[in-house]
């Protein structure tokens, strides 16, 4: 990304970089529906934070962020983005500066990744030459070749690659806040892991407001900065970040949902690094090396598959930066 | 009809009493009498039989996308569109020409109307369905991405239902060019009308078998046409993983 991208600047179509999302007493009712979809719904989104809305079906995940960018109209209750209510502002207008990605993906099928990628910066009314600038840099960013891909049709590339291109398309014209439905429901598990931390490196980059639907608590865990669980009816069970969701949840629904594994989770969400390692010491464990970026969790499964006996742990040159052991990764919990 | 009780007998297209010995022995093609008569007889009604074609397709692709256009935004005016196309495409065509004439007369206008009617089921049922099919997840992206219904219709919606119009447009032009032989006996022009002269002459049937072939490879012409446009305008539709 150019130098311009960085947090508080504005993006090339002149949208604040990235802005604050809050929803406020927002309520959804469907005429003939007794139950709400969404009841009272208040949550804030700070600017920059990828905010995770988990629930089971039917707890009106997709139905809220689709009230963000007004493709449902809401009952009652508020949006801001960036301070300002949604509600007046035309929803053509709103949606174009609303990146906008679903789990079907929904590329054009007559038109060529280019095409799909250009199509907000079109309907802004951008120049030819500026659109083709950016639907280069933003094939390299995603990591594509911009001479192979760019020509193709939707048809002709894999899903992971027409999942890439959806997210493309959906930041194309830089806008300050990102809605993300699914993105990543349809694709294996392999390369699901794979676009979940190509998201996450990109999200580095770009530093979007993102709000994220997922039903997968792992994947919420994995990409939220704050996740928001709702329950049946379309109420805030709890919002907080995954180590607190995982520490201590508020109630029976939320320590269910999260699942009896949620101290291994927790695990998860470290690295060797964040473990005070026993010096080496000249000491040589025999069995397997793992690297320091390896997860907390991931390192007790290696350390269980090795009976229990201490492992090494090397540093990015392949030295030896300390000893791990089972003890040590139990006191991480405790911290 | 009455023709036929004299015997032997030979036409006499344009001809005089230059009868070629092919068409005075009444032989089944006479390929003289087909370069003798091209200029006068065939090419100028193949030439109206191109033009009422192209006017009753025309006019009837016009009406069809207007009325599937607002069949496609409400829904409920499916049903009446589709039966009254429905019963104007069951009509037998000598019945409509025998209905229409008394209002219209026997001109050009009174056989497009009844062209046209003929082409308005398929095409507005093909361009019905083609806007169906696009699918609810491209219509979603489009609106998500601020598209309003104007511009998702123009830029994503017709655009993917290209490929079943063209289909429409494909049988209703194979249908007119065939009917429109029929059409001649109102409106005294295009290929049908080479076509009745031979019917009503029980011998020399020369001009019914190169009007007939003209009116098929006219046809086949059109539809190739129709194919090459459609690789052209939809050149998505070719492209396999």
């Amino acid at each position: 990304m150019p130098a311009a991208n960085s947090a508080q600047s504005q993006g090339p179509s002149g949208f604040p970089q990235a802005a604050d999302l809050e929803l406020r007493n927002v309520s959804k009712a469907y005429p003939g529906q007794r139950e709400p979809a969404i009841s009272d719904l208040s949550l804030s989104v700070p600017a920059g934070e990828v905010c995770v809305l988990v629930g089971p079906s039917g707890s009106g995940k997709t139905t809220a962020l689709r009230l963000i960018n007004r493709m449902i109209p809401l009952t009652s209750g508020d949006i801001l983005l960036g301070g300002r209510t949604v509600l007046e502002s035309e929803p053509t207008e709103l949606r174009k500066s609303i990146g906008y990605v679903i789990q079907q993906i929904g590329l054009f099928p007559h038109q060529t990744v280019a095409e799909n990628i250009a199509t907000v910066p079109k309907l802004l009314g951008w120049d030819k030459r500026r659109i083709s600038t950016r639907v280069a840099e933003l094939l390299e960013l995603i990591g594509l070749d911009p001479d192979d891909i760019a020509p193709r049709y939707p048809a002709q590339l894999s899903g992971g690659q027409r999942q890439r291109v959806g997210v493309a398309r959906a930041i194309a014209a830089d806008p300050p806040l990102m809605l993300m439905d699914e993105p990543f429901g349809a694709i294996d598990p392999i390369n699901r892991a794979h676009l979940q931390d190509e998201f996450l490196r990109l999200q580095e980059l770009v530093r979007k407001t993102v709000v994220f639907v997922t039903h997968d608590i792992d994947e919420a865990i994995k990409m939220g900065d704050k996740i928001a669980i709702l329950r049946q009816g379309g109420t805030l069970a709890q919002y907080d970040s995954p180590a607190e969701v995982l520490m201590n949840p508020t109630d029976e629904f939320v320590a269910e949902f999260v699942g009896a594994d949620r101290a291994l989770k927790r695990l998860g969400l470290s690295t060797l690094a964040d473990v005070r390692l026993l010096a080496p010491n000249g000491a040589r464990p025999e069995g397997p090396r793992l690297p320091l970026s390896m997860s907390v969790r991931d390192a007790l499964s290696q350390l269980l598959a090795e009976g229990s006996r201490p492992l090494a742990v090397i540093d990015q040159d392949g030295t030896v930066a300390g000893v791990v052991t089972l003890e040590l990764l139990g006191g991480v919990l405790s911290r | 009809m009455i023709l036929a009780a004299v015997h032997p007998v030979i036409p006499n297209f344009g001809g005089g009493s230059s009868a070629f010995a092919c068409e005075r022995a009444n032989r089944l093609f006479c390929p003289n009498w087909v370069s003798r008569n091209w200029g006068t007889v065939l090419w100028p009604a193949l030439r109206q039989h191109i033009v009422l074609t192209v006017i009753a397709v025309a006019i009837g692709f016009v009406i069809s996308m207007a009325l599937a256009l607002l069949a496609y935004r409400r829904g409920w005016l499916e049903r009446p569109v589709m039966i009254l196309t429905s019963i104007l495409y069951t009509i037998p065509s000598l019945a409509l020409f025998e209905l229409l004439a008394p209002a219209t007369g026997l001109t050009r206008a009174t056989a497009e109307i009844a062209l046209v009617s003929y082409t308005l089921l398929i095409l507005f049922r093909n361009t019905l369905t083609g806007l169906r099919e696009v699918p609810p997840e491209v219509r979603d992206a489009a609106r998500g991405m601020g598209m309003g219904s104007t511009q998702s219709l123009l830029r994503v919606e017709l655009p993917l239902a290209a490929p079943a119009i063209i289909a429409g447009l494909r049988i209703a032009t194979v249908t007119v060019i065939s009917l429109a032989t029929v059409a001649a006996l109102i409106d005294n022009e295009g290929l049908g009308v080479p076509i009745l002269t031979a019917i009503s002459n029980e011998v020399f049937k020369t001009e019914l078998i190169v009007a007939g072939a003209m009116a098929v490879a006219l046809a086949l012409a059109a539809d190739a046409l129709l194919v090459l446009a459609q690789r052209v305008i939809t050149p998505w539709t070719r492209v396999g993983r």
